[in-house]
């Protein structure tokens, strides 16, 4: 069998995987992103590359996805909505695939109003699952969205779509994930976990649809660092669930940095027991040098593994 | 109704910058949105001539985007007109444009900033309903449009960003998506959700003109 992508091959192969996030940095200095790369290099199977998150300009995902791949690391390419309408999407998908890049997430993407440019316009022209749909259909029927046609080769991706377990309305978020994977979503990447309850609930409805067997799901997990971090998760971003026993052991411990750690390595442990979860997606905000740390503590770590 | 707020009154005046002035409002939605009624035009009238600022005059049109119905009317007001070195129109962006048409050599403010098709939810407040996109989609969502209620024109579902029913981007506003959910849920509807909406056709929104 032939795949699209190292990362689908490695999905294929059963095995419990791990995604980091590389957030790209606010300037043009290449050897920022490098230098987060090869922090984490050894420590994941495949790395996302964010676009403009929050609605923060930095540098772009699809150039962020060149530097990865020139270290010889596989680039997941990020793709939101809210900046580009069709035409720039498409063209941006058939750049990337012409400069190596074989995976893509199709995210709709923070709302402008949430960044350091809230005067901006949103394009919002298509949303995540048109998105996938029109880069399912450029590279299986050879067609634009428009319906006209691709000359000179189709784009060579393996598309992935983001999972909210958290945001309402709950059973509807499920039908969601369904709509996506019917459109051509292959991999799934979740909302950070806190709540392992909730997300267990998420995940039986998942399974009684028989999603799990569609596609392969990565549970989001985003160590928190501090107090402040906690509070921020727990009151202030939308769609994250901070149970309060979560948050009760970050303010009381002496070390929270250390408690947020270990919250982290217990997640993983918990993820892993779940039926349908095929990996980890860790997105460690602002701390990415926990990562291998976390890796190797939650028993995931794969010696001798070379990217 | 196309709902309005009226500029800041320090912001009228620069505008005017001591000039005599003819002030102009609507009879229609800006006199219900209170923003360019008898009332309002009035009062600002009052407001100017405190300011020691020459008013020449002032009529409410029937309605301001009425083309025709306001070469009429405005003809009757010729001198004050004449006397004025600029207009002052407190209706809606439509409002404002008919009347520049009609007096081409004068200087037009805008007194109101317009800001959405909506409705009269309770007294004094307006939701916006409707972004005038050419083409209705209100068929497929209950009756609700996603379009113009959800900040991020979502056709395929809500975002990952609701919660407890309100949306990230504003926590006054419901998300549209819970709201349509919950309408075609009691409607028994819900199978409806689950067909993909393809990418909206846009170029509807490029009509310009419409005749009968």
């Amino acid at each position: 069998m032939s795949y699209r992508s190292h990362f689908e091959e490695i999905l294929s192969q059963e095995r419990f995987v791990v995604t980091a996030e590389i957030g790209p940095p606010k300037g043009a200095d290449p050897k920022k992103i490098i230098q987060k790369a090869d922090i984490v290099r050894h420590y994941a199977d495949a790395f996302n590359v964010t676009d403009n998150q929050t609605a923060v300009v930095r540098l772009s995902s699809l150039a962020g996805c060149v530097i990865l791949l020139q270290m010889s690391l596989e680039p997941i390419m990020q793709m939101t909505c809210r900046d580009r309408n069709r035409i720039a999407l498409q063209s941006d998908v058939l750049g990337a695939s012409a400069l190596g890049i074989r995976n893509i997430l199709c995210l709709t993407g923070d709302h402008q109003s949430f960044g350091n440019h809230p005067g901006a316009k949103g394009v919002f022209d298509v949303d995540s699952i048109q998105l996938l749909q029109i880069i399912k259909n450029m590279r299986d029927e050879g067609l634009f969205q428009s319906g006209d046609s691709l000359l000179a080769q189709r784009p060579c991706v393996f598309l992935g779509a983001a999972a909210n377990p958290y945001a309402d309305p709950f059973d509807f978020q499920v039908d969601r994930l369904r709509k996506k994977i019917d459109v051509g979503a292959e991999f799934i990447q979740t909302q950070s976990v806190y709540n392992i309850e909730r997300f267990e609930e998420w995940m039986d409805a998942v399974r009684a649809q028989g999603l799990d067997k569609k596609v392969h799901i990565l549970a989001g997990v985003t160590p928190l660092k501090s107090v402040k971090m906690a509070e921020r998760m727990k009151f202030h971003v939308p769609g994250t669930d901070v149970p309060d026993a979560v948050y009760g052991r970050m303010k009381n411990a002496s070390d929270p940095a250390k408690e947020g750690f270990t919250i982290a390595v217990e997640t993983i442990h918990q993820l892993k027991k779940i039926t349908g979860i095929h990996g980890v997606h860790i997105t460690a905000l602002f701390w990415e040098e926990i990562i291998p740390t976390l890796v190797k503590e939650a028993g995931l770590y794969r010696q001798g593994k070379e990217q | 109704m196309i709902i309005t707020k009226q500029k800041k009154f320090d912001e009228l005046l620069r505008h005017i910058d001591s000039k005599p002035v003819f002030l102009i409002g609507c009879s229609e939605c800006a006199t219900i949105c209170h923003t360019g009624g008898k009332e309002e035009v009035v009062s600002l009238q009052k407001a100017l001539i405190q300011k020691h600022i020459p008013v020449t005059g002032w009529i409410i049109l029937e309605p301001a985007c009425h083309l025709l119905n306001d070469k009429r009317i405005l003809k009757k007001y010729e001198t004050e007109l004449q006397n004025s070195a600029k207009i002052l129109v407190l209706a809606c962006g439509n409002g404002v444009q008919t009347v520049s048409e009609i007096e081409p050599d004068k200087e037009i403010i805008a007194g109101t900033d317009t800001l959405f098709l909506g409705e009269i939810s309770h007294v004094n407040e307006f939701d916006k309903r409707c972004n005038l996109c050419g083409e209705c989609l209100l068929d497929d969502f209950g009756g609700f449009c996603p379009l113009a209620r959800c900040p991020k024109s979502m056709l395929n579902g809500p975002c990952g960003g609701s919660t407890n029913g309100k949306c990230e981007v504003n926590s006054e506003l419901d998300c549209a998506w819970v709201r349509i959910y919950d309408l075609l849920k009691k409607q028994g509807k819900l199978k409806t959700l689950l067909s993909i909406q393809k990418p909206k056709d846009w170029s509807k929104e490029l009509e310009m003109k419409r005749r009968i």
